[in-house]
């Protein structure tokens, strides 16, 4: 059963636990309360917006993603609260204001990774942005039968996957040691 | 999968019951390990069937034909009897979670397992080392060499600020868990285990029982790891681990166990003789007060307190009375009443009881 808002009889959300004076307190509110009370709600993240648009605009008519979701895998980040699991690597972009500040807590205070980083260079990261586009482009494809598209979009991705180091020129780095 | 290997019985040389490894008389094993995902995949909570046999093909063919380790065996799930998956869970080669459900899952294993690859856990790869003794070290460098040859193959999620990429945030950055088992009975005994878990959680450490996430300490096993991956790299985690907190631990416990052998003599000898009494004449013994009974007596040997029993026996039944090697023994299903009595049979003859 969905549980309701515990303002008014909407459904709820934005789900928030705390921990005051060492009691749990648990809030559900749908968006329109949780925006009163001041509760964070994933209100505007214009560049992830951006993306879905520009994501959607290439896949053709596709079901309209709920607002804040992830361009990557739909995810919303009251899915998110709720399982505390992501559901993709582009995640952390489309939620990275609310993400930050978590991440921070829950690391005490450490904000940047410091550490091993991948043979294949920072050229790699812009790579996995294209590859994950094109692998989400080409099921809606052959989800819409539209096999030419399919096909070329394959092409491309076996190109982009195969390719050394992606669109950088990084040397192959393994940092922090 | 492991009659070829061991002639039908239970396999009995897990890593982190081996008697000559370093500091091994507190610290049981050392384990470190990789949370990775594959960029392009949805991660496990959003993977339809079809994304997870992708990930299960890739996986399989980065293990297997990029020769990440000798000789490595490939072991599908789905396709491994439930009995077969326990005996998993309790070698520590792949967690409770792993053995459950039916989605498309696998576990890579090298022969000596050392070296367990879980693909669709949690993360795509959760590759983990694991080595008898204090040994955080030697297993660090093995799972970087594992890491290096899946990622020469295939592209890993990362990002410039978060580092790798994993489905919970909690373990973002390095990807790394380091955790170590200890046996600390004598700072069980002497009532001071209170403030090691304290000590723990100020270093934001998180103690955790015999099978990890969500187990109680059975038989004053801990574990111990670390609860942040962002920040600091892998080198510093280690140096941490192995260069200060462990040796402390360890220091801490050989001094409790000198002074129960000084100062409280009479109440070690009573634990450790009521326990071994116990196993050497029980009709039915349940896993858990096996396990309880057999970290006495394991303390008892480590302190020549007792003698006629050794400490490879007492290692190997903490292994063999667990309820699937059990059955693996017997080559037999077993009821939960079935199994205390053949667990103490077993018991009683591998100690010379009556």
């Amino acid at each position: 059963m969905k549980r309701k808002c515990d303002r008014c009889s909407a459904e709820a959300t934005v789900h928030e636990v705390m921990i005051r004076n060492g009691e749990k307190v648990e809030k559900h509110l749908c968006e329109a309360c949780a925006r009163e009370e001041g509760v964070a709600v994933a209100s505007h993240a214009p560049i992830n917006e951006l993306i879905t648009s520009f994501v959607m605009s290439q896949a053709g008519a596709q079901p309209a993603a709920k607002p804040g979701a992830c361009a990557g895998c739909g995810m919303n980040f009251a899915e998110f609260r709720q399982s505390g699991l992501l559901g993709c690597s582009e995640c952390y972009k489309a939620f990275e204001p609310q993400l930050g500040p978590m991440i921070e807590r829950a690391h005490e205070g450490a904000t940047h990774h410091t550490g091993k980083t991948p043979r294949r260079g920072v050229g790699a990261v812009d790579r996995q942005e294209r590859i994950v586009v094109l692998r989400r482009q080409l099921s809606e494809a052959i989800a819409a039968e539209q096999y030419e598209r399919a096909a070329a979009l394959r092409d491309e991705l076996l190109h982009v996957e195969k390719s050394p180091d992606g669109a950088g020129d990084q040397p192959p780095a393994k940092g922090g040691r | 999968m492991r009659e070829s290997r061991q002639g039908g019985g239970p396999p009995t040389s897990a890593e982190w019951l081996r008697t000559d490894t370093p500091e091994n008389d507190v610290v049981l094993s050392s384990r470190v390990r990789f949370a990775r995902n594959f960029a392009g995949y949805p991660f496990l909570s959003r993977a339809r069937r079809d994304d997870r046999k992708q990930v299960l093909a890739r996986a399989r063919r980065d293990i297997l034909d990029g020769h990440v380790a000798s000789r490595m065996m490939w072991i599908d799930l789905n396709e491994t009897p439930p009995l077969e998956r326990s005996l998993l869970v309790e070698r520590h080669l792949i967690s409770k979670q792993h053995a459950k459900g039916d989605e498309p899952r696998a576990v890579a294993l090298s022969p000596d397992e050392r070296l367990s690859i879980m693909v669709n856990e949690e993360d795509h790869l959760r590759i983990q080392v694991i080595r008898g003794g204090l040994s955080l070290d030697a297993a660090f460098e093995q799972i970087d060499k594992v890491d290096d040859r899946i990622e020469q193959q295939s592209d890993y999620a990362f990002s410039q600020r978060f580092g790798y990429l994993t489905a919970c945030p909690t373990n973002v950055g390095t990807g790394v868990r380091v955790s170590v088992m200890l046996h600390l009975p004598g700072l069980k005994l002497t009532g001071e285990i209170e403030k090691v878990r304290r000590a723990a959680k100020g270093m934001s450490l998180a103690v955790r029982g015999f099978y990890g996430e969500g187990s109680e300490a059975v038989g004053d096993f801990f574990q111990l790891s670390n609860q942040t991956t962002l920040g600091k790299d892998e080198r510093g985690l280690l140096a941490d681990f192995e260069g200060d907190l462990v040796p402390k631990v360890v220091e801490y416990e050989r001094l409790a166990r000198r002074s129960l052998l000084d100062k409280r003599r009479v109440i070690l000898d009573d634990k450790v003789h009521r326990a071994l009494g116990t196993l050497l004449h029980a009709r039915l013994l349940k896993s858990e007060e096996a396990l309880e009974m057999l970290s006495y007596v394991r303390l008892g040997v480590l302190l020549n307190v007792i003698d006629g029993v050794d400490l490879a026996t007492v290692n190997n039944l903490v292994l063999l009375t667990q309820p699937a090697h059990l059955q693996k023994a017997l080559k037999r299903d077993l009821e939960q009443s079935e199994r205390r009595i053949e667990r103490a049979t077993l018991v009683r003859q591998t100690l010379g009881g009556s």
